[in-house]
């Protein structure tokens, strides 16, 4: 809502600087976005009319053009814009002149042509109409005082003033007229006001007008319905004070009758509409339903078809001639032609308006008020304005007003406890204070006992119905920043829930991990599901998206990480790290009865440059740092993820995840050639599951004893298989146990691996003796070779180092160094699951 | 030749020696030659049972001032070596630390994240706990249940993204973290003291400061006895908490259907301090957020007696807020994922 301050001031005599003007509005709630001075540094421009225009040899982009500037002066002008012709109207800007963009004109020479001026584009004289060409003054043809030399701001009408632009909120009806603004003003600043009282001449008997007839078939959603022909108007251009008015408010100026019709609602804040009355077949007006596949051009050239819960305007041949509250259609527009006019003032039902400007996708001026609620007592003060406007055009009222009253909104006085303004606000005002507040803005009070007042309510505040609405006028009358700020004490602990807690530390451990935090997007394509081989019929739809192909809800945070490695790669930086945190959502497999869709938290890392090893050493990090102890691997294929490389994440009988490397397929989709890592887990099911350590085991203070084993395996026995029977061997003894070597060639049997471990033995109360090491060592290869495709490599007994150190095995366990004088095969290193 | 003499010419051979050693490996075995069992004291020492009482206790002296002297000049030289030897391996032992490039690196928490546990930790430290909800979410929740009847005008404030779920336009992704506030309160009795932040989502198109996707954080008090004037002051400890000394927050009247009285908040410019700069308008203000009284049709939707309970909400962006913290000008930035980015913080 663009409000200038001369158009205030007719309201209520506004006598402070704009600077307070614009912290009351913002103080009031009318938030000022923008605060724009026009009209000034026009001083040294004047109407000049173009005489001659002619080409600089040379040049293909500036032409020399002379011009008269009033008292027989003619001036040499170089200008760059081509959109006039000789004898146009056009502004000059003299020699000395500083234009409202602070250009200071000054006389030079262009291509050796001499150039005393400078012809202006509208918006280096502040005015609207942009920069696209010179302001050719074509309405001021024939018109007085626009004789060559006038200055501009004469002949337009142009008096300096400031135009605010206001943020009107959907609860304030009110403020979309300057009136409105006004009052709100006049009651912050203690000022008077008073609306506009119309001068209306005698009305013409209506000779040989004729009444028009008005039919309205929905009482419900058209409250108020006035009909009133104004005749003998000789259609043309508006005064140009309207005009300039309508422009700086942001409207254009078209026609005096439709200018005064804009002009009414801006000033007051009702719509209303002008009909040719003699291009209104029938004579008359009615207000209906829009019939199944009724459809209707509207103003602004578009056919829109309409459905039955659309209010419709029709002719007296019920023909639709508008939507109603919305815009009115191409047919009954006025032209030069038009003498006589039916101007339809009325009140629709709000939520209607604003269902069927929604659902056409259609807002116009009208219905953004229509919507909010408009004052229906304030439509006969409208329609006197209107006629007032036009009167220097000869309008006058032609007969009486057809007005037919349907349902209104009811407004029963609300009930104001006072004590209950000081329990909601925090501050205390007297019933006194509360009608000095109130009744400027016209919620009238009456004492009503018990502490008690009875507020009559606005009708042009539609929004406020209940006391609560009450006390948010007295609040915001009173100043929100009047209201004396005090801090509650939280009678809670506060704090975040495990779940919160470990979380955060989930963040940390695959920060620690290497990783980088990514945000990628909820939104999917079907084609980016499909690309990273998962499943579209999965996900979720959205049924309005942005991008037309951006309507699956991701399933998995996949495609957004790989996608995003995919992007650092064609930034020249690989082998980056991620990880992301966010929630996927996913069809639910049982029925779609559920209220909302499957919802998963999940943390996902991708490591580019890096292949499963480091997935699995990213998922021992994030198990240690939680201390996660019951967990196993199994090997499985997932859709997006390398068939052979994959393992599913069990915690107990609990699926938390997915560890490995994505599919070569969906990488090479993406332009990646690195290998990338892939750990992804559902963040409720891995914090749900047994962690943080429990009872404390004590640490034996003797010397512990470690033993190598090295095993030829199957290739089809998983090295964790192998690794659970040496821990489930039920040797009391073994307190650690590393997988240090890999071996794979020519000295193990074809289709069968080298695995070695050391296992650390140590007793809780005692030194060990040969003989016991001897015996654990018997029977965890004992149980390894029985349950498994394995044997003990060679025959030679894995050496044994008794070492010394006392206590520290699970340190030892970690850490152990790749001593042994055994590990003389080439081999992988692979951490294992830690001490046990 | 006395045998004083004799014990001279071995003292002296014997220091000569000890000065001659580079090693206190070589010191080590010189000292067994020198004192050992086989060494000419020894023998000497030996000898002196042969002597006549008298001489004996005489020659005996003089072969323990010998030993004497020879000992101190095996610590001494011993001392020297040690430290020759350790000063020896210290130098060859330098490092230039400045060479070393690291071979692990830490990643980095996202901006938001961030921002995020910053907020959670301020609150927390007043009392607060952090809630959260689903951001696939139903209509009830987004907008029902906080005082947006079906139709309301008010619903355009926020273009919502409908799902495919159930009947149309019945689920939809959240347009704020509000319905969160609409969970706690069913799922909990009164006081509550609880912030909720969360991703949300708006059908706007991206541009430097939109979204579609984007995070709020929510705040949610309600107690017996809380005013418009504890609003005010929780944000304005609040901005104090999370900004710094000397930052403050006001409020101006605003419109939101789930809050009345409503307002906007504003907060002293990050940016100028308040003294007035391009980014605030000159105003010397920014604006953070929406807040106000919980409307009484909400206390009623979760079945609160608003004649007994009052609360205040609260809710701002998390991303503008770190945009404001950094000086980023594009959101679009923060989801680029661009390691160049991501590493800076």
């Amino acid at each position: 809502m663009r409000v200038p301050l001369s158009w205030l001031r007719q309201f209520t005599p506004l006598d402070v600087p704009v600077e307070e003007v614009v912290a009351t509005l913002d103080d009031l709630g009318l938030a000022v976005e923008s605060v724009t001075r026009v009209g000034d540094g026009l001083e040294g421009v004047v109407v000049a009319r173009v005489l001659e225009i002619s080409a600089i040899a040379g040049a293909d982009r500036i032409q020399a053009v002379r011009v008269d500037a009033g008292a027989g002066q003619s001036v040499p002008v170089v200008c760059g814009a081509w959109n006039f012709a000789v004898g146009d109207l056009v502004p000059l800007a003299t020699v000395g002149t500083v234009l409202p963009g602070g250009m200071e004109i000054a006389a030079r020479r262009m291509r050796g042509v001499p150039s005393e001026g400078m012809l202006c584009a509208p918006d280096e004289l502040g005015l609207p109409g942009g920069h696209d060409g010179i302001l050719v003054l074509d309405d001021l043809e024939e018109g007085e005082g626009s004789a060559p030399g006038t200055p501009l701001a004469d002949a337009l009408g142009l008096a300096p003033d400031t135009v605010l632009e206001l943020e009107v909120n959907a609860n304030r009806p009110d403020a979309m007229s300057v009136a409105g603004v006004a009052r709100d003003l006049a009651a912050r600043l203690g000022l008077g006001f008073s609306l506009p009282e119309p001068e209306v001449g005698g009305r013409q008997e209506p000779r040989r007008v004729e009444p028009v007839s008005v039919r309205v078939d929905d009482p419900e959603r058209c409250g108020r319905f006035v009909a009133q022909v104004v005749a003998g108007i000789t259609v043309g251009p508006s005064p140009a004070w309207i005009a300039r008015r309508l422009e700086r408010a942001g409207m254009r100026a078209i026609n005096n009758v439709v200018d005064a019709s804009n002009y009414v609602m801006l000033e007051l804040g009702q719509p209303t509409h002008p009909y040719d009355l003699a291009r209104l077949p029938g004579r008359g007006l009615g207000v209906r339903r829009a019939r199944t596949g009724e459809s209707l051009v509207t103003l602004d050239g578009i056919t829109r078809t309409l459905s039955v819960d659309d209010l419709l305007i029709c002719d007296g041949e019920d023909q639709p001639v508008g939507i109603a509250g919305v815009m009115g259609g191409a047919s009954s527009e006025i032209d030069s032609a038009t003498t006589e006019v039916v101007l339809e003032a009325a009140w629709f039902e709000p939520l209607s308006v604003s269902r069927t400007s929604r659902r056409l996708k259609l807002r116009s001026e009208a219905s953004a008020r229509f919507e909010k609620g408009c004052d229906w007592t304030g439509i006969d003060r409208a329609v006197a304005r209107f006629c007032e406007l036009l009167a220097p055009a000869g309008a006058v009222l032609a007969g009486s007003p057809v007005d037919v009253v349907g349902r209104l909104p009811d407004r029963p006085p609300v009930v104001l406890r006072v004590a209950r303004v000081e329990e909601l606000l925090g501050t205390s005002l007297g019933p006194d204070e509360i009608t000095r507040l109130l009744d400027p803005i016209g919620f009238t009070t009456t004492p009503a006992g018990d502490g008690c007042l009875e507020v009559v309510l606005p009708p042009w505040r539609l929004d406020s119905t209940a006391e609560i609405d009450v006390v948010e006028e007295i609040a915001r009358l009173h100043g929100y920043r009047r209201i004396p700020p005090t801090v509650p004490r939280s009678p809670l602990a506060g704090g975040l829930s495990p779940y919160q807690r470990d979380r955060r530390q989930l963040r940390q451990l695959l920060a620690g991990a290497g990783a980088d935090e990514a945000w990628t997007t909820t939104f999917l394509s079907p084609s980016d599901l499909a690309r990273c081989r998962l499943d579209a019929g999965d996900a979720v739809a959205v049924t309005n998206p942005l991008v037309a192909e951006e309507s699956r809800l991701r399933t998995s945070l996949l495609p957004g990480l790989v996608g995003a490695v995919a992007y650092n790669a064609r930034h020249r930086q690989t082998g980056v790290s991620l990880f992301e945190v966010g929630h996927t959502f996913r069809r639910r497999a049982a029925s779609c009865d559920q209220q909302l869709p499957e919802e998963v938290e999940a943390i996902a890392y991708a490591g580019a440059g890096r292949d499963a090893t480091e997935a699995v050493t990213v998922w021992h990090l994030v198990a240690d740092g939680l201390v996660l102890d019951d967990w196993r691997l199994e090997a499985v294929t997932a859709p997006g993820l390398h068939a052979t490389r994959t393992a599913r994440l069990w915690c107990g009988d609990v699926d938390v995840g997915l560890v490995g490397e994505i599919d070569p397929d969906v990488l090479a989709a993406h332009d990646i050639t690195e290998r990338v890592a892939w750990l992804e887990l559902d963040v409720a099911r891995v914090l749900a599951t047994p962690h943080g350590g429990g009872s404390y085991r004590p640490v034996s203070r003797f010397p512990s004893s470690d033993v190598d084993l090295a095993f030829e395996v199957d290739e089809a026995t998983p090295a964790a298989e192998v690794e659970a029977t040496l821990r489930g061997s039920g040797s009391p003894l073994l307190v650690g146990l590393r997988l240090f070597d890999v071996y794979r060639g020519d000295r193990v049997a074809p289709g069968r691996r080298g695995l070695a471990w050391t296992a650390r033995f140590q007793a809780p109360d005692r030194t060990l003796t040969d003989e016991d090491v001897a015996e654990a060592r018997r029977r965890l290869v004992a149980a390894v070779e029985q349950r498994h495709p394995a044997t003990l490599r060679g025959s030679r007994p894995g050496v044994e180092r008794i070492e010394a150190s006392a206590g520290t095995a699970g340190n030892a366990a970690q850490g152990g160094a790749a001593s042994s004088g055994e590990r003389s095969e080439p081999g992988v290193h692979r951490p294992t699951g830690g001490s046990s | 030749m006395s045998e004083r003499d004799d014990h001279e010419v071995i003292v002296v051979e014997a220091l000569a020696r000890v000065a001659a050693v580079t090693t206190t490996e070589e010191l080590r075995e010189l000292g067994t030659e020198l004192l050992g069992r086989r060494s000419p004291l020894a023998r000497a020492k030996a000898g002196l049972s042969s002597l006549e009482a008298g001489d004996r206790r005489a020659a005996g002296m003089a072969l323990n001032a010998a030993r004497q002297r020879i000992e101190q000049a095996l610590d001494a030289r011993s001392q020297e070596l040690v430290a020759a030897e350790r000063a020896s391996r210290i130098a060859a032992e330098r490092l230039d630390l400045s060479e070393v490039v690291p071979n692990r690196r830490r990643g980095h928490l996202h901006l938001v994240t961030q921002a995020r546990d910053r907020l959670e930790d301020t609150f927390v430290a007043m009392g607060y706990t952090v809630a959260e909800g689903p951001e696939a979410e139903s209509d009830w929740y987004n907008f029902e249940a906080l005082n947006f009847p079906a139709g309301h005008p008010a619903r355009e404030m926020y273009d919502t993204f409908y799902l495919e779920w159930g009947s149309p336009e019945s689920t939809l992704l959240r347009t704020h973290t509000s319905p969160v506030q609409i969970r706690v309160m069913e799922r909990s009795e009164p006081p509550i003291y609880s912030v909720m932040p969360g991703r949300c989502y708006r059908l706007d198109t991206p541009d430097a400061s939109h979204l579609p996707v984007f995070h709020q954080i929510e705040g949610l008090v309600v107690d017996r006895g809380i005013t418009f004037g504890s609003l005010a002051g929780t944000l304005d400890a609040f901005t104090e908490a999370y900004f710094g000394p000397g930052f403050r927050s006001r409020l101006r009247p605003s419109y939101f259907p789930f809050t009345e009285p409503s307002a906007e908040f504003d907060i002293t410019c990050v940016f100028c301090k308040g003294e007035g700069c391009r980014t605030c308008g000159r105003t010397g203000w920014l604006e953070l957020g929406g807040c106000g009284m919980v409307h009484p049709n909400v206390f009623a939707a979760v079945g609160y007696d608003p004649e007994v309970w009052s609360g205040f909400a609260f809710g701002f962006g998390i991303d503008r807020l770190v945009m404001m913290r950094h000086g980023i000008d594009d959101i679009r930035e923060l989801i680029t994922n661009d390691v160049r980015f991501l590493e800076q913080f």
